[in-house]
């Protein structure tokens, strides 16, 4: 296996989901490669896929088959404890309901990644507040989430998410849970850290947030059927059976993998 | 060291859900404070006897027959005056100071209108030399009067009280038995209404026993005693003592070498440790009940914390995608039951040692709560036990916890 300069790379990445006897694919033979810097926005419709896709590439799944590496590491053969440090390290996650512990003051909040990286106190606290000045909430260090507006919530979240200066920002429906003018406050955010270096990836249904991305990868039925990327977009992605899209033949039951998937992730 | 960082989580959880928390240590308050105070007033009652024992003297033997398993309780053989002379034989006996007869029987005693129960023993002067007698007023029986048979009486408080209704009443006369007895002396109030008291006893000489109050029986020609008491030259001869007595007694109770001894002879120190021995099953008894609260209290502890983690999947989640380890989920909710239950314990030792001041206000309740460090050791490391044996399970199941259905738990 040759190690690949791009921060994300997924080879045939396929993940069946075993309820019982049944098996239901969720992904069928997903290849994807994410530069260091990019800007990418996974859309689909409930049920295509991008959620599964969204935990493999966060390392809280692990796909059936395939492989992935992330910078260079391969991620299949990693224990849970490593899988957790490489979750600490270079992923940051902001989630779609933000997911801050209640009664926490925020620089609480951001110092998480932090204690279970092993941080001392001392240091941690400076970082976290540093992480908050760069979402634009150094006066809200000691503010607790009920103080909080929705879109100040979801940035501390996103100040948790940079504090340990992850390679990769994976962000699931961030304005899902916030109004458009809030939704918007977030998006400029993520728009000036990409503009800092920073790589994005924003798993959404909206495809007004999915348009301001570089680049736009949309999933449909557990398989990539466009991605942007380049000039000459390659529209069409060969499945893992060699077969042109819509490479529906590996995916005999959608609607079961909807099912599923619904079950799963419950998604809000 | 990452683990005293759990504390700071582990206090903000439990004063979030401050009501519930106390709740739920209170079970084990309860229990640590009943395990303590089952402990200490066991530890009272052996202090309290100890004392009781020591105040009689520890150089006392007491010898008594055997009984026979006639269902009746008779003597094998019984104990005689015969015995009695034998024992007090210096030459034989170097070691035993005194020897003392008892003939007691329960009978009722009279003082014009006012009679009472008690129980009249025929003895010599030196019985209160050897049971270390306290007299309050007048004096004990003295020799002559033992010599002459004199109708000279000792009664203990409670009979003086019942029969004249105080006790300054030497010179008084006592009916026993239809026989006029003069009170020469009246003991001190024992105080303590259980074992080794007095208050209800009278003495009298034992030739007037023996001759005139009761209708003792003989063997072999010598009147038989229900007992005899012997004082031993010093707390180390004690055993020696022993020896010496029982070598004499099987000799003229005409034992061979392989029959048992038909009679027993109990020192001050076989007498404390029979009575040791009961308190210690009292207390063992005592305090697995109140053991039990505490198991239940532990119970208690799972409970609650079965519900915190199902309440805090979306957290427990959340600190998985940050890079948690399955350790750290599980010394998380670990230290927090811990903090729980040793919050609980620290309680409970401060309740049960306010239990041990207040009792001694308590007037006349027999016996002290004292708690020992050895005890609070013990309760503070039961408790934090407690705390990792309860919360294991409900911190497993957090460790379990898939960090994606977790994430999107309702």
């Amino acid at each position: 296996m040759t190690i690949s300069s791009a921060l994300i790379d997924m080879k045939e990445i396929t993940k069946i989901y075993q309820m019982g006897e049944t098996s239901l694919p969720a992904l069928a033979g997903v290849s994807l490669s994410i530069d260091e810097g990019e800007y990418v926005a996974i859309v689909g419709a409930s049920g295509s896929g991008k959620s599964t896709l969204m935990n493999i590439i966060g390392l809280l799944d692990r796909p059936t088959d395939g492989v992935y590496q992330i910078r260079g590491q391969r991620a299949d053969d990693l224990t849970g404890r490593q899988l957790a440090d490489l979750r600490n390290r270079e992923i940051g996650f902001v989630f779609q309901r933000f997911n801050l512990l209640a009664r926490a003051p925020a620089w609480r909040q951001v110092e998480l990644p932090l204690f279970y990286a092993g941080v001392a106190r001392s240091a941690s606290r400076q970082h976290a507040l540093d992480a908050l000045a760069q979402v634009g909430l150094a006066d809200r260090a000691d503010h607790k989430p009920e103080e909080l507006s929705g879109g100040q919530q979801q940035r501390v979240a996103i100040a948790r998410a940079l504090v340990n200066r992850p390679s990769l920002l994976l962000a699931d429906e961030p304005t899902g849970a916030l109004d458009t003018r809030t939704g918007e406050e977030v998006m400029a955010l993520f728009e000036k850290l990409h503009t800092e270096g920073l790589t994005l990836v924003i798993i959404t249904h909206d495809q007004e947030v999915a348009d301001r991305a570089r680049r736009v990868i949309t999933m449909r039925d557990g398989a990539i059927i466009s991605d942007s990327r380049g000039a000459a977009t390659v529209a069409v992605h060969r499945g893992s059976n060699g077969l042109r899209e819509p490479a529906l033949a590996p995916l005999p039951r959608p609607a079961a993998i909807e099912q599923i998937e619904e079950k799963v992730y419950e998604a809000g | 060291m990452k683990l005293v960082r759990y504390f700071p989580v582990a206090a903000g959880s439990i004063a979030a859900n401050k009501m519930r928390a106390s709740l739920t240590m209170l079970g084990v308050i309860i229990g640590v404070a009943a395990v303590l105070t089952a402990l200490g007033i066991g530890r009272g009652a052996s202090a309290n006897i100890l004392g009781e024992v020591a105040s009689q003297g520890t150089t006392r033997l007491t010898i008594s027959p055997e009984t026979a398993n006639d269902g009746k309780g008779n003597p094998v053989q019984p104990l005689t005056m015969g015995d009695v002379i034998a024992l007090s034989n210096p030459a034989f006996h170097p070691d035993v100071r005194q020897v003392v007869p008892q003939y007691g029987e329960n009978t009722r005693l009279v003082a014009g209108d006012e009679n009472t129960q008690a129980r009249v023993t025929g003895t010599t002067a030196a019985y209160a030399d050897v049971h270390r007698l306290e007299i309050a007023e007048g004096r004990f029986l003295t020799e002559d009067e033992i010599t002459q048979m004199s109708s000279a009486v000792v009664i203990g408080t409670t009979v003086a009280t019942d029969l004249f209704g105080r006790t300054q009443v030497v010179g008084e006369s006592v009916r026993i038995e239809g026989e006029p007895y003069t009170v020469v002396g009246v003991l001190a109030e024992s105080g303590n209404a259980g074992f080794g008291s007095n208050d209800e006893s009278g003495f009298i000489p034992i030739g007037a026993a023996q001759g005139r109050v009761f209708n003792v029986s003989r063997f072999r020609g010598e009147y038989v005693v229900t007992s005899i008491s012997a004082d031993a030259a010093s707390e180390e001869r004690v055993e020696a003592a022993e020896r010496q007595i029982e070598q004499t007694l099987r000799l003229r109770h005409g034992l061979g070498a392989d029959d048992d001894s038909d009679f027993s002879i109990s020192t001050q120190a076989s007498l404390l440790d029979t009575l040791n021995s009961i308190t210690s099953t009292l207390t063992l008894m005592l305090s697995s009940i109140a053991a039990i609260s505490l198991l239940v209290g532990g119970i208690g502890i799972m409970n609650i914390m079965l519900v915190s983690v199902t309440e805090r999947t979306r957290e427990i989640g959340l600190r998985k995608a940050l890079g948690a380890h399955t350790s750290d989920v599980l010394l998380q909710f670990l230290v927090e039951s811990l903090v729980l239950t040793f919050l609980g314990g620290l309680i409970g030792i401060a309740i049960s040692y306010g239990v041990a001041l207040l009792v001694p206000r308590i007037p006349s309740f027999p016996v002290n709560v004292l708690i020992g460090i050895d005890a609070l050791i013990m309760a503070l490391g039961v408790s934090a036990g407690c705390g990792v044996i309860f919360g294991l399970y409900p911190a497993m199941r957090a460790t379990r916890l898939n960090p994606i259905e977790a994430l999107r738990y309702e």
